[in-house]
């Protein structure tokens, strides 16, 4: 259990934010926290789902390098829940700071993760379908799609957010683990659901391994077992109008988690672009913790068995 | 599209937007849940024992050996990864919540090492079990070796009361 503090004093004048901490300060009071063996990758996904019951909130952030343009740092709120052993949902919500410009609510996204096969195959395949809202000015990066390049986000914040795009997004995660390795491939066609939009193509993939295969008897914090490292490439293949790996933008990121027995997992990335088209530098870090039984608390909340 | 941009233009609404977002989020979540307990008790209704999955195991990972086998180190290893990973719906001292079933049962002690790598490597996803395979193979096989020595736990406790032992060892 952890130990049960509040959130520093919010002020007065936002009642929804003193509930929201009120909600969070409960949760993490209730919450029993368990280690998590996180995968380093921020773009790609490999085809393990959250445990069932478990809540994982995770924060991210993506400081990039715009020519042209002021550099920004994006960042997004992840709240993924392990509905069954075969089933992830998923809420993000994303905003960003232009710097000499503003810091702005860009959108939402609600994803599910589901895994297609019972059992552990040479490829895994699992299916992911994300729903989309966010404006023009999201910087994200999340992934790159169709013909995205660096110049789309030199705009100033006030004309970006004007564009408003809902996306459904679909992707086919595949990944297989051998000796420690991951290698994950994720093939993605995304939908502008605004009519006349084509249909938009892009990719991800990514490999990883742990420092260590072995455990060690002790807790420890800078054992080489809580380390993963690992490289991702994504970027765009175009659309239906012109497909191809040119006239979109490129991406290749070594990457790293650290897991901490405090059940803390802190993950880095410095991701550099590949083509002209592509930002310089796209330098993210992340941190998440896993509650493990927010599902039973929830459950409790609504009236549920004790 | 103007009437999106004016609306977030207020601290007020936006925390308001937050607040709702939360408020649907939980609502989701636990309309999920529910959902997946009932798919969880139809589960249950198909006769099958907690323990089947052990049955499932291929020939082949019967026979699979334990690299670790009486190693001490991988024990105490293999006591931090169940702590870490598995007691969480296992229980601490692997006697089974309600999110998991008991590992101190006669089916699981009695299964050989390489069908309980297989289990944990595969998962009962049906039944609400994840895959394991996102741990190195070592460390599965440490788990294992980890279960395994609750075996002489669960004898030495047998020789000071062979009561308690005798009653999980019998429950149909």
């Amino acid at each position: 259990m952890v130990a049960c503090v509040s959130p520093e004093p919010i002020r007065k004048r936002f009642p929804g934010h003193i509930l929201m901490a009120l909600i969070l300060s409960l949760l993490l009071c209730m919450s029993s926290l368990v280690s998590a063996q996180e995968s380093p990758y921020i773009v790609t996904y490999d085809h393990y789902l959250e445990e069932p019951g478990s809540l994982e909130v995770e924060y991210f952030s993506t400081f990039g390098t715009q020519r042209g343009g002021n550099n920004f740092d994006a960042f997004w709120t992840e709240f993924e829940y392990g509905t069954t052993a075969w089933w992830t949902t998923e809420l993000y919500v994303d905003g960003q700071t232009t710097f000499n410009d503003s810091t702005i609510f860009t959108g939402f996204r609600v994803e599910n993760r589901l895994r297609l096969l019972q059992r552990e195959h040479l490829v895994n395949p699992v299916l992911y379908i994300e729903y989309e809202q966010t404006s023009g000015a999201d910087k994200i990066v999340k992934e790159v799609e169709g013909h995205d390049v660096e110049s789309d986000y030199a705009e100033s914040n006030a004309l970006l957010r004007k564009e408003h795009d809902h996306e459904l997004e679909m992707k086919l995660l595949l990944s297989s683990t051998f000796k420690g390795w991951n290698v994950a491939v994720n093939p993605i066609v995304t939908k502008n659901l605004s009519p006349g939009e084509p249909w938009e193509f892009a990719y991800a993939i990514g490999t990883s391994r742990p420092l260590a295969l072995k455990a060690s008897p002790n807790r420890c914090n800078f054992c080489r077992e809580n380390f993963i490292a690992g490289v991702e490439m994504y970027g765009g293949l175009g659309d239906t109008r012109s497909s191809g790996l040119r006239d979109t933008s490129h991406y290749l990121a070594p990457v790293v988690a650290w897991n901490l027995p405090s059940d803390w997992t802190v993950r880095l990335s410095s991701g550099f672009g590949l083509n002209d088209n592509s930002h310089r530098l796209l330098l993210r870090w992340g941190l998440s913790r896993e509650f493990s039984d927010f599902g039973e608390i929830v459950g409790r909340l609504f009236g549920g068995r004790p | 599209m103007k009437r999106f941009s004016a609306w977030f233009r207020s601290p007020g609404r936006v925390a308001l937007t937050a607040v709702g977002i939360v408020v649907f989020g939980i609502g989701f979540f636990s309309g999920a849940r529910a959902w997946a307990q009932e798919e969880d008790r139809a589960a249950h209704k198909d006769g099958k024992s907690t323990y089947a999955a052990i049955a499932d195991a291929p020939e082949k990972a019967h026979e699979r050996k334990n690299p670790f086998e009486g190693d001490t180190q991988a024990v105490a290893a293999g006591g931090k990864l169940f702590e870490q990973h598995c007691a969480d719906c296992h229980g601490k001292k692997a006697g089974g919540t309600r999110k998991g079933p008991s590992l101190l049962r006669e089916e699981v002690q009695q299964a050989t090492p390489g069908t309980l790598f297989w289990v944990l490597t595969n998962g009962v996803v049906r039944r609400g079990m994840p895959v394991w395979s996102k741990l190195p193979e070592p460390e599965r096989w440490q788990i294992v070796t980890f279960l395994q020595s609750l075996k002489l736990h669960s004898l030495q406790s047998q020789s000071v009361s062979a009561e308690p032992v005798a009653r999980v060892r019998h429950i149909p």
